[in-house]
C-alpha cells in the first residue's frame, strides 16, 4: 500500500486567525478516506491549500512526492487531483455534456490549427472528447437530459455532473467536498454506491462530509478536525469512541 | 488492498457509440457563418458520417445508448435545424455575394465593405466579450495598431499592402500580450477600466507621433484590389474566412476553456484549465482579427487618423456584440451590420439620425435583452 497523497504540518492562518493549525494526515493509493469535524474545523481550508486556491502558511504537501505548495490549481490538477466544491460550481449557462467536456480538457491532444483546419485529429479529439464526456455521465448515472443546461437540471443531478467532470479528469486522487449536502435518502444510497465504483477504478478519494452514516460505511480511515487542529485519525470504528472526538461534538461539561 | 475494477477510464470509448458529427459539429449552438466555410470543406460531414457506421454496435452498451439518445434529447424544431445548419451561414455568404448586383453604386459599396469590416471587428471582440466573457471597452486600439502598422510600412516602404499582413500579425500579437499581460490578472470592473485607457493611449500616441503622421494621419495607402467591386468581394471572403475562424475557434478546446472562464474562473482553474493563459490568448485572438481588420479598414480608406480610433468606435463594436447576442455567431454578425447599416438608412432623417438611432438600440435591449440571435449552448443530439 503505497501512499499518495501526504500532508504534514500545514498551517493556514487569514491575518491572525489561525484556519488549519499543523494538520498531518496521509491518503493511499485507492482508499477512502473521510475529514469530518464541526463547522469551521478547517476542512474545506485543507482542502483549498491542497488543491492550490490557498496558499498555507506553512507545512508541506506532497503528491506521490512532488510537492504541491505554491503551485496554481490548474497545475495541481494536472498532476491528477479533482475536486468538487461545497457549493456546486457547475458552467450554468452551458451543456451538461460541454460541463463533462471540462473534465477532459488536459487530455484533448489538438491545437488552435487543427481547429481552425478541422483537421482529422481535431475531429477525432473532439470525438472522444465527446464519447469520454458520455461515458463519464453514464457511471454517475444522470437521468436527466444531458443536452441542455446544467443549471435546468435538478439539484441531485447537478451534484452527479459536478462528480462526472472531475471524474472526467481521470484523477489519482478526487477530493469531494459534502457530496451528499441536499441529497434526499435514496441518493445517498446511490452516491456511496458511486464511491465504491469509483475507489474500484483505483482513484483514493478524499471526502468531507457531515452525515455520519456515509462516512462510517465508506470510509477506510476517518480524520476528524476541530479548530484546525487534527484531534483524531483511525479507522471508523475507532474514531466513533474516541472521548476527544465525542467531546468535540457534543460539547463537554469539564469546560463549561 | 486488491480491487478489480469493473471499469477502467481507458475503456470508456468503446461502449459509449453515437453520432458525434453533430455533438461537436453544433456543439456551441448555430453558427451560421461556420456553416458557410463547412460546405466549402466537403469531406468533413460525409467523413463523420462514415466514421459512425463503421462503429460496430457493442451490444447492451449500444442499446442503452440508443435509449438515452431517444429520452434525453428532445428533436430539434423544423425551425431551429433550418437556422442551425449550414445553409444559413451559405445563405449569408450568397446575400453578401449577391448584393452588388443589387446595387453597386460607389456609396452603396463603400456603405457594405465597411459594414463587413465591422462584422469582423464585432467576431474578433466577440472572442474577448462573448466567449471569454472579459469586458474590453479598448477593442479600437487593436484596429488602430493593424491600420497604423500596415499604413506605415505601406507608405514608407513602398510595401503592397498585403505584405504588411506578417508584419500586422506580430505586432498585434506583441500589442495584445502588451496589454492583455499586466491587465488580464484584474477581474471585471478593473478590466473595462484599463482596456478603455489603454485604448486612448494608443489613439494619443498615434496622434502625436511623427511616424503615424500626428493627427492628419497617414494618406495615399495602396489598395488591395484593382475596383471597388473587386475590393468588396475580397473584403467578403477575408471577413468571412475570420468569422469562420472564429466560430470553429469557438467549437474546440481552447474555445470551451474560452467559456469555462466566463462560467466560473474557479471551476475552470480546478479542471486543469489554466485561466491565465487561457484568456490571455482569447486576448491576443482578439486582438489579431481586430488588426488585420484594420488592414482592410486602411485600404479601403486609403487613409487613416486617430479620429478614427476614438472610444466611440470600440462602444459602437461592444453594442454589435451585445446587441446580437453574445457568444453567437450569427447574433454578432447580424449585429455588427445592424450597427453599421442603420445610420446610413437613417441619413435622410438628417439631424433626427443619431437620436433615433440612440432609441432603436434602447429599443431592442428592452425588447430582447439577449440579443438579436442569442447564443445557444443546447446541443443537438
Amino acid at each position: 500500500m503505497t501512499t499518495l497523497l501526504s500532508v504534514s504540518d500545514l498551517r493556514l492562518s487569514f491575518g491572525g486567525l489561525l484556519a488549519i493549525d499543523g494538520l498531518t494526515f496521509s491518503v493511499n493509493e485507492a482508499e477512502v478516506v473521510s475529514v469530518i469535524g464541526p463547522n469551521g474545523a478547517g476542512k474545506t481550508s485543507a482542502f483549498n491549500c491542497v488543491t492550490g486556491f490557498y496558499r498555507p502558511t506553512a507545512g508541506q504537501i506532497m503528491l506521490r512526492g512532488r510537492s504541491l505548495r505554491g503551485l496554481r490549481p490548474s497545475a495541481v490538477a494536472a498532476l491528477g487531483v479533482a475536486r468538487t466544491f461545497q457549493n456546486l460550481r457547475l458552467f450554468g449557462e452551458l451543456s451538461v455534456l460541454d460541463n463533462v467536456r471540462a473534465g477532459a480538457h488536459l487530455w484533448l491532444r489538438q491545437n488552435v490549427l487543427d481547429a481552425l483546419l478541422h483537421t482529422p485529429r481535431y475531429r477525432r479529439s473532439e470525438r472522444e472528447c465527446t464519447e469520454q464526456a458520455h461515458h463519464w455521465l453514464d457511471f454517475v448515472g444522470l437521468r436527466g437530459d444531458r443536452y441542455g443546461e446544467a443549471r435546468h437540471l435538478p439539484y441531485g443531478e447537478q451534484r452527479r455532473v459536478e462528480i462526472a467532470r472531475a471524474l472526467a479528469r481521470r484523477p489519482d486522487l478526487l477530493l469531494l467536498d459534502e457530496p451528499a449536502a441536499g441529497l434526499n435518502h435514496g441518493e445517498k444510497t446511490e452516491l456511496l454506491d458511486l464511491i465504491r465504483r469509483i475507489q474500484a477504478l483505483g482513484v483514493a478519494i478524499v471526502l468531507i462530509e457531515h452525515d455520519m452514516g456515509l462516512v462510517m460505511e465508506v470510509s477506510e480511515r476517518v480524520v476528524v478536525l476541530n479548530f484546525g487542529k487534527e484531534i483524531a485519525d483511525g479507522r471508523p470504528e475507532d474514531v466513533r469512541r474516541d472521548p476527544a472526538v465525542i467531546e468535540a461534538y457534543l460539547g463537554s461539561d469539564t469546560h463549561a | 488492498m486488491t480491487r478489480v475494477p469493473d471499469t477502467t477510464p481507458e475503456g470508456a470509448p468503446e461502449d459509449t457509440v453515437r453520432s458525434t458529427a453533430a455533438d461537436t459539429a453544433e456543439s456551441t449552438g448555430g453558427s451560421a457563418t461556420a456553416g458557410a466555410a463547412r460546405a466549402a470543406a466537403p469531406d468533413e460531414a460525409t467523413g463523420e458520417a462514415v466514421n459512425e457506421t463503421t462503429n460496430e454496435a457493442a451490444g447492451p452498451a449500444r442499446k442503452t445508448a440508443e435509449v438515452r439518445r431517444r429520452g434525453a434529447g428532445r428533436p430539434p424544431t423544423r425551425a431551429s435545424r433550418l437556422l442551425q445548419n449550414r445553409w444559413a451561414g451559405l445563405a449569408g455568404l450568397l446575400v453578401a455575394l449577391l448584393a452588388p448586383f443589387v446595387n453597386a453604386t460607389p456609396y452603396a459599396l463603400s456603405v457594405m465593405t465597411s459594414a463587413a469590416i465591422f462584422v469582423m471587428l464585432a467576431a474578433g471582440l466577440n472572442i474577448v466579450v462573448g466567449y471569454c466573457g472579459l469586458l474590453d471597452l479598448g477593442y479600437v486600439a487593436f484596429f488602430a495598431v493593424g491600420a497604423y502598422t500596415s499604413g506605415v510600412l505601406a507608405t514608407r516602404l513602398d510595401l503592397p499592402l498585403v505584405a504588411t499582413v506578417p508584419a500586422v500579425i506580430v505586432v498585434t500579437v506583441v500589442a495584445g500580450i502588451v496589454i492583455g499581460a499586466p491587465t488580464l490578472r484584474l477581474r471585471s470592473d478593473y478590466l473595462a477600466i484599463v482596456t478603455l485607457g489603454f485604448g486612448e493611449i494608443i489613439r494619443i500616441t498615434a496622434n502625436n507621433l511623427d511616424v503615424t503622421g500626428g493627427p492628419s494621419g497617414i494618406y495615399g495607402i495602396p489598395g488591395l484590389a484593382g475596383s471597388p467591386v473587386a475590393f468588396y468581394y475580397l473584403t467578403v471572403v477575408v471577413v468571412a474566412l475570420a468569422v469562420l475562424g472564429a466560430a470553429r475557434l469557438g467549437r474546440s478546446r481552447i474555445g470551451r476553456a474560452w467559456r469555462f472562464v466566463r462560467e466560473d474562473e474557479d471551476a475552470a482553474e480546478a479542471m486543469g484549465v489554466h485561466t491565465y493563459r487561457v484568456k490571455l490568448a482569447a486576448y491576443i485572438a482578439g486582438a489579431v482579427w481586430g488588426g488585420l481588420a484594420g488592414v482592410l479598414f486602411a485600404a479601403h480608406l486609403s487613409a487613416i487618423s486617430p479620429g478614427s480610433f476614438t472610444f466611440l468606435q470600440s462602444a459602437l463594436v461592444l453594442m454589435a456584440v451585445v446587441l446580437g447576442g453574445m457568444g453567437s455567431i450569427p447574433g454578432v454578425v447580424i449585429g455588427a451590420i445592424v450597427i453599421s447599416i442603420l445610420p446610413e438608412i437613417l441619413r435622410d432623417l438628417a439631424d433626427y439620425r443619431f437620436f433615433l438611432f440612440g432609441v432603436l438600440l434602447i429599443a431592442v435591449m428592452l425588447l430582447r435583452p439577449q440579443g438579436l440571435w442569442p447564443a445557444r449552448s443546447k446541443e443537438v443530439p
